[in-house]
């Protein structure tokens, strides 16, 4: 399951709500990887994230595969949306 | 065996060795044969790195504030990110080199990357990453990191040097003392230690060369000895010491309450320096009769941009409260030389000590001047408050600092905001042009107070941080002798008085001279008070001035000292 989310905040995706984001991530069984440009990299690395360095008005995709996908997806955008990213 | 070093704090300590230093990991490109063994060192070295960070993050939750400790949160995501693991693995396996190694070039990678990148906070993260991969790293290689957060039990703390960000780092709980490399009696080690009560010899040379972390050493502060690995006739010997230092504080604190005057009846003050309101509470346990030197430049340096006027007043009216109406200076802002803000840009000098500096750098600056005077004179109203300028080397310094100051009354009379428009106003002695032209200075000032440390350097020509001619500093010489009683005088005649805050005005020796020469006030380290009022108790003002006379006829710095020491082991 993918879905895609423009980031609104002027700092664009930064470390905190970032790093929330994978520990997040960390948590689930699934695979879950983030899409920005060309590039796709795993939610579960702070490293991975942080060097796509993502800034305002970008748009990144979400990818939740394996079970409860749309749940996973879902906690994930309460935590976008908690900061105000999206 | 033994080492000797300047005795800089009082106290005896023995202890254990905790070696702080900055450890040099040495990582080659050296290659492996068994793969499977290198991953299982690399996971137990992240796993341990880990369990430290987790540590490290308890403590500062404890110790500071759960925003601080959320940084090691970070850093735990980082050495246990998925993503370096699987690129070290990856290399590890396919060109078989050692993990330290594929750790490091991989870390680094990632390190550059956010260093690249146009966003100052992700330029920080580099550092965050480079620190994590530095403790796995030494993890890999088995060597121990110096990491003063892991610190529990009780130790001597052994350095180079101790900067103020070391000691800020040091558990007050378990350091017992400190024993460093270089360094002076005036030298921030020297000083912290001094102000934290615990004993330090400073200047040794060689100590780092000499102990191993855990050895244990004998840290005799008054006499300025290590001994390293005691025997137990040693370890005996120097408890019993210490007993007899106990007990000579003991008799020194019966003189708590009591006021600072010789045999023959003459009074004088003694005051101590502190650099925060927290070290208030020292003063008033020894006794202080007031505070001769408040140095506000640790407001400035504990804090990521300037204070505000508001932070600035909280602090001033804490301390003159808690001194209730004994007198207070307050120095104003004295950065430069070898204090620095990370937050103020300066220019790189060539000779620190004498370029822009303290009131120089203020009277250029005059926002930043104001918004502490302002504090201050918000705060005066609080109690007893003298306001001190730093660095004065003219006249005209001077009426400029006070042109300003008068600024600030009538900006704050307009604001309706209440001051004590008589606070006193009064200079730092500390380079020799204005102890020679005191007379004229003693017209517009309301008191002196001579700085030693800085009048020695400038008087001598020799710089204090600069071991190799750490000979110079000569307190007792009779050249700066005569500087100081040409500053007394001065002030007397003009009806001020002069004090001194510099770490003269609390040396054995130097004070029974300074008391001879007519000095006021004696501003030392608030632990020093009570043995100089006890030992002022049993001296005659009469024959301290003779004494103090004949002093100012001597050639050197050795026969001032023989001879004075001499005349005071007769008078006890």
């Amino acid at each position: 399951m993918r879905r895609e989310y423009k980031i609104i905040d002027e700092a664009g995706l930064h470390a905190r709500p970032a790093s929330l984001l994978v520990q997040a991530a960390t948590k689930f069984p699934n695979n879950i990887y983030i899409e920005y440009k060309d590039k796709k990299l795993t939610l579960k690395s702070i490293m991975a994230v942080m060097s796509l360095g993502v800034p305002q008005n970008s748009t990144i995709a979400i990818e939740v595969e394996g079970d409860n996908a749309k749940e996973v997806l879902q906690s994930l955008e309460n935590i976008l949306e908690d900061h105000r990213l999206v | 065996m033994r080492v000797k070093g300047i005795a800089a704090s009082n106290g005896i300590a023995i202890s254990k060795v905790f070696r702080l230093e900055t450890v040099v990991l040495d990582v080659t490109d050296a290659k492996i044969e068994n793969v499977d063994e290198e991953l299982v060192k690399l996971s137990a070295a992240i796993k341990k790195s880990c369990a430290e960070l987790q540590i490290i993050r308890e403590k500062t939750a404890l110790k500071l504030d759960e925003e601080h400790a959320m940084i090691f949160d970070a850093h735990i995501q980082i050495a246990e990110d998925p993503e370096i693991a699987r690129q070290v693995e990856d290399m590890v396996k396919s060109s078989k080199v050692n993990s330290a190694y594929a750790f490091k070039t991989v870390s680094e990678m990632f390190a550059q990357m956010f260093e690249g990148m146009d966003n100052e906070y992700m330029k920080e993260r580099a550092a965050d990453v480079r620190d994590v991969a530095r403790r796995i790293i030494s993890h890999l290689l088995g060597v121990t990191l110096s990491d003063p957060t892991m610190i529990n039990e009780e130790v001597i703390v052994v350095a180079d040097d101790l900067t103020p960000s070391d000691t800020a780092q040091l558990d007050r709980e378990f350091v017992k003392g400190f024993i460093t490399n270089i360094g002076g009696r005036t030298s921030h080690s020297a000083i912290m230690a001094r102000s934290l009560e615990i004993p330090a010899i400073v200047g040794t040379k060689n100590i780092l060369e000499v102990v191993k972390n855990g050895d244990i050493v004998i840290l005799d502060g008054l006499d300025g000895e290590v001994v390293i690995n005691p025997t137990k006739e040693e370890i005996t010997f120097y408890e019993q010491k210490n007993a007899e230092l106990l007990e000579r504080i003991a008799i020194w604190s019966k003189f708590v309450d009591k006021d600072s005057v010789t045999l023959d009846g003459k009074h004088v003050e003694l005051a101590a320096n502190i650099g925060s309101p927290d070290d208030v509470e020292s003063v008033l346990k020894n006794g202080g009769e007031g505070v001769g030197l408040y140095r506000t430049e640790f407001l400035y340096m504990n804090n990521d941009d300037f204070p505000t006027e508001d932070e600035q007043y909280v602090a001033y009216k804490m301390v003159l409260e808690s001194l209730k109406n004994k007198r207070v200076v307050i120095r104003t802002l004295d950065i430069g030389g070898d204090k620095h803000l990370d937050y103020l840009p300066m220019d790189e000098e060539l000779n620190p000590f004498l370029g822009h500096r303290a009131l120089r750098l203020c009277l250029d600056r005059i926002d930043l001047f104001k918004t502490q005077l302002r504090a201050l004179l918000r705060a005066s109203v609080y109690g007893d408050l003298h306001i001190m300028f730093p660095m004065v080397a003219t006249l005209n310094e001077v009426r400029k600092a006070k042109a300003v100051l008068n600024e600030c009354k009538v900006e704050l009379a307009k604001e309706n905001i209440k001051y004590n428009d008589d606070v006193k106003v009064g200079i730092m002695v500390e380079i020799p042009a204005v102890a020679i032209l005191a007379d004229q200075f003693a017209k517009e000032v309301d008191f002196f107070s001579i700085g030693t440390n800085d009048l020695i350097q400038y008087s001598f020509a020799a710089d204090r941080m600069n071991s190799k001619v750490a000979y110079l500093y000569q307190p007792y010489n009779p050249s700066l002798l005569r500087l100081i009683k040409m500053v007394i005088d001065a002030s007397h005649k003009e009806g001020i008085w002069t004090g001194m805050c510099g770490e003269m005005a609390g040396d054995q020796i130097a004070a029974p001279i300074l008391l001879g020469l007519g000095l006021d006030e004696f501003s030392m380290s608030a632990t020093s008070i009570l043995q100089t009022r006890y030992s002022f108790s049993k001296l005659s003002y009469k024959e301290m001035k003779v004494m103090a006379e004949k002093c100012l006829t001597f050639g050197t710095h050795e026969e001032v000292k023989a001879f004075v020491e001499n005349k005071i082991k007769g008078e006890k």
